[in-house]
């Protein structure tokens, strides 16, 4: 309307914005400090001055885990798009449009085999930024998936929420994911295979109470929100102010919930030792550094079966 | 004294009149009223009808939290006989959400288990109005773990808003239990019958309803979510709770649709509250035909049969 909202506001906007690209910074979200991508990346997404553990990109995760950065992503069944019609203020059909649009990969869940440690693991990762790693059916149908291969292979499986509980959208059949995915579990843990869930920000809701709380071993990553029902729910319901630090990953550890909070960097190294510690009993494998490629990977058959 | 809904408002006079009639009749021995009031019952009568044949996912809603329905104990006491009630988790509390024990169903010894939400203020707060904490969860494995030892069936009846969001419950590891409960309920080598009589919320819902065969009352709902919490969340506010109630398919006419429930058990014209008892009795004779049907099977293949049911889910949209 007046040259000012038109004119000078953009301007100034654009000259700010020009300073700060959000494609080479990062801002912290513990302390406010700018740091550089780059930087970040390199330092696995920890804030290099706080120590603060960023959200990591479910690829990216995956990066970090499998030896040398190697893995194969596996091909999730397709499952039925919108099953109850849904439609809130947007129709659910054009969320997952934009879903797509916005994400490299079409779902909540990435399902990824390779080795770790020179054995064959299977993990399961949750995908964050498609739809806040909602479960719904699809991501029911990638955790029996993984489970399913992780059988197959005869090959720990890991999994990794990072979601803020079941899709709303698919109503009662993204509840139906809780037994499904307890389901996926049982058969991993029923072939004698180690089941360990690393607990990441955020796991809650239907999520967090269902397969993610039934790992052999629980992991939780530093800072992370893990808990069942929301804070602000919470708050509503009981009329007080939360404690300090509740629902954190190290709340939990103090309340018994999970066995560790292991910082980032000493993820993987920790995984491998759990996994040979629970599978290879006699004298120990040897455990892999970060990204070492040492390792003569060819003497291990890799493991190349497709899901079902 | 009768309470009406919102939607009821119609109904709800016509009572008042027939009541006022009543009343006359009562002081004076005019033929003419005796007729007015059977006339205006028959009115009554059809208005219910008509209201009840289609009541919306909201309104239904509402018959599901009516604070006439019958509750767990109201099916305890009608279709259980020695019910023998149990207490504790044995490791931190007995949670009064979650009633449960031994007790006699139609000649066969059982295990019930089921949230109740009390019929007064006192007995509401007794129990949480029917919203468990870890506990109850807790004391639920522990009575399906021994209905599994004994060989008995498990009837679970399935009634709560959702567990309980509080800071204990936190901190005591409400998703664990909530968790195992399920994880328990994949596991029995016994026969599981689950009944959603009121409200179905959530994964406190979920955690007592992973059964071999699950039963709706005609008016009962189920939900990944509440309405509100749908609404407060979607809609960014809790008025549109109506429109999240359509959206989200919660009645137990969409659910069979969706191949997630196994029956819908018919309710006495007007809901469950306004003849309890036909109502107890209607969902006794479906319990124990599953019963018989489940009986028939060993073990292993209940357990299977229980995984494949929910492996099967998701193909059938609506």
């Amino acid at each position: 309307m007046n040259w000012i909202s038109n004119y000078v506001r953009p301007k100034i906007r654009a000259l700010v914005q020009n300073d700060t690209p959000d494609d080479l910074w990062v801002k912290s979200p513990a302390t406010g400090q700018m740091i550089f991508k780059k930087e970040l990346e390199k330092n696995l997404w920890v804030c290099p001055y706080s120590g603060y553990h960023l959200r990591i990109s479910a690829r990216d995760r995956l990066k970090t885990l499998f030896d040398e950065g190697e893995y194969t992503l596996v091909e999730l069944p397709k499952t039925m798009t919108d099953p109850l019609k849904f439609k809130d203020l947007k129709r659910y059909t054009d969320r997952i449009k934009d879903a797509n649009a916005k994400n490299e990969d079409k779902e909540a869940i990435l399902v990824a085999h390779g080795s770790m440690g020179g054995m064959p693991a299977v993990v399961a990762v949750f995908n964050f930024t498609y739809m806040g790693g909602s479960m719904g059916t699809a991501v029911g149908e990638g955790l029996l998936t993984a489970a399913r291969l992780a059988v197959l292979q005869e090959a720990p499986l890991l999994v990794i929420p990072a979601s803020g509980g079941a899709r709303m959208q698919e109503g009662i059949l993204s509840l139906m994911q809780m037994p499904r995915s307890i389901v996926a579990v049982d058969m991993v843990k029923e072939a004698g295979l180690p089941y360990v869930v690393l607990l990441t920000d955020p796991t809650t809701g239907g999520v967090s109470a269902s397969f993610a709380m039934l790992g052999d071993i629980a992991i939780a990553e530093p800072g992370a929100n893990i808990g069942f029902a929301g804070k602000r729910v919470i708050e509503e319901t009981i009329r007080e102010k939360l404690p300090e630090g509740f629902q954190t990953a190290e709340y939990l550890l103090e309340h018994g919930m999970v066995d560790m909070v292991v910082h980032r960097h000493e993820l993987r190294e920790t995984l491998i030792r759990i996994f040979n510690l629970l599978t290879q009993k006699g004298p120990a494998a040897k455990v892999l550094p970060l990204r070492d490629s040492t390792e003569d990977k060819a003497a291990k058959p890799k493991g190349n079966s497709k899901a079902e | 004294m009768q309470n009406f809904l919102d939607f009821e408002k119609p109904i709800a006079e016509l009572a008042g009149k027939i009541e006022g009639l009543r009343h006359l009749d009562d002081q004076s021995s005019d033929v003419n009223i005796a007729d007015e009031v059977s006339k205006l019952e028959a009115k009554a009568d059809k208005l219910l009808r008509q209201t009840y044949a289609k009541l919306s996912s909201w309104q239904k809603t509402q018959v599901a939290r009516h604070p006439d329905r019958p509750h767990c104990k109201d099916y305890i006491s009608q279709l259980i006989e020695d019910f023998t009630p149990l207490a504790g988790d044995r490791n931190f509390a007995e949670d009064y959400a979650i009633i449960g024990g031994l007790g006699r169903f139609r000649g066969h010894s059982v295990v019930v288990i089921g949230q109740e939400k009390g019929a007064d203020m006192h007995s509401r707060v007794k129990h949480n109005f029917g919203m468990a904490r870890p506990e109850g969860y807790r004391k639920a494995q522990r009575l399906m773990d021994m209905a599994d030892r004994f060989n008995l069936p498990v009837i679970t009846l399935v009634d709560t808003a959702g567990a309980y969001p509080g800071v204990g419950a936190e901190e005591r590891g409400q998703s664990e239990a909530i968790a195992r409960s399920i994880e328990k309920c994949l596991g029995i080598k016994v026969p599981l019958i689950s009944a959603v009589i009121g409200e179905g919320g959530s994964g406190g819902a979920i955690a007592l309803a992973t059964a071999n065969a699950v039963l709706m009352l005609e008016h009962s709902i189920y939900s990944v979510i509440s309405p509100e919490g749908c609404a407060s969340i979607l809609w960014r506010s809790g008025d549109q709770a109506k429109e999240a109630a359509e959206a989200l398919k919660l009645t137990a006419q969409d659910l069979e649709k969706l191949e997630v429930i196994d029956e819908i058990i018919p309710e006495p014209l007007g809901g469950a509250h306004r003849a309890k008892q036909t109502c107890i009795k209607a969902l006794g004779d479906s319990i124990e035909r599953h019963l018989k049907e489940l009986l028939k099977l060993n073990g292993a293949e209940l357990r299977q049969k229980r995984r494949d049911k929910f492996l099967e889910m998701g193909q059938k949209g609506l």
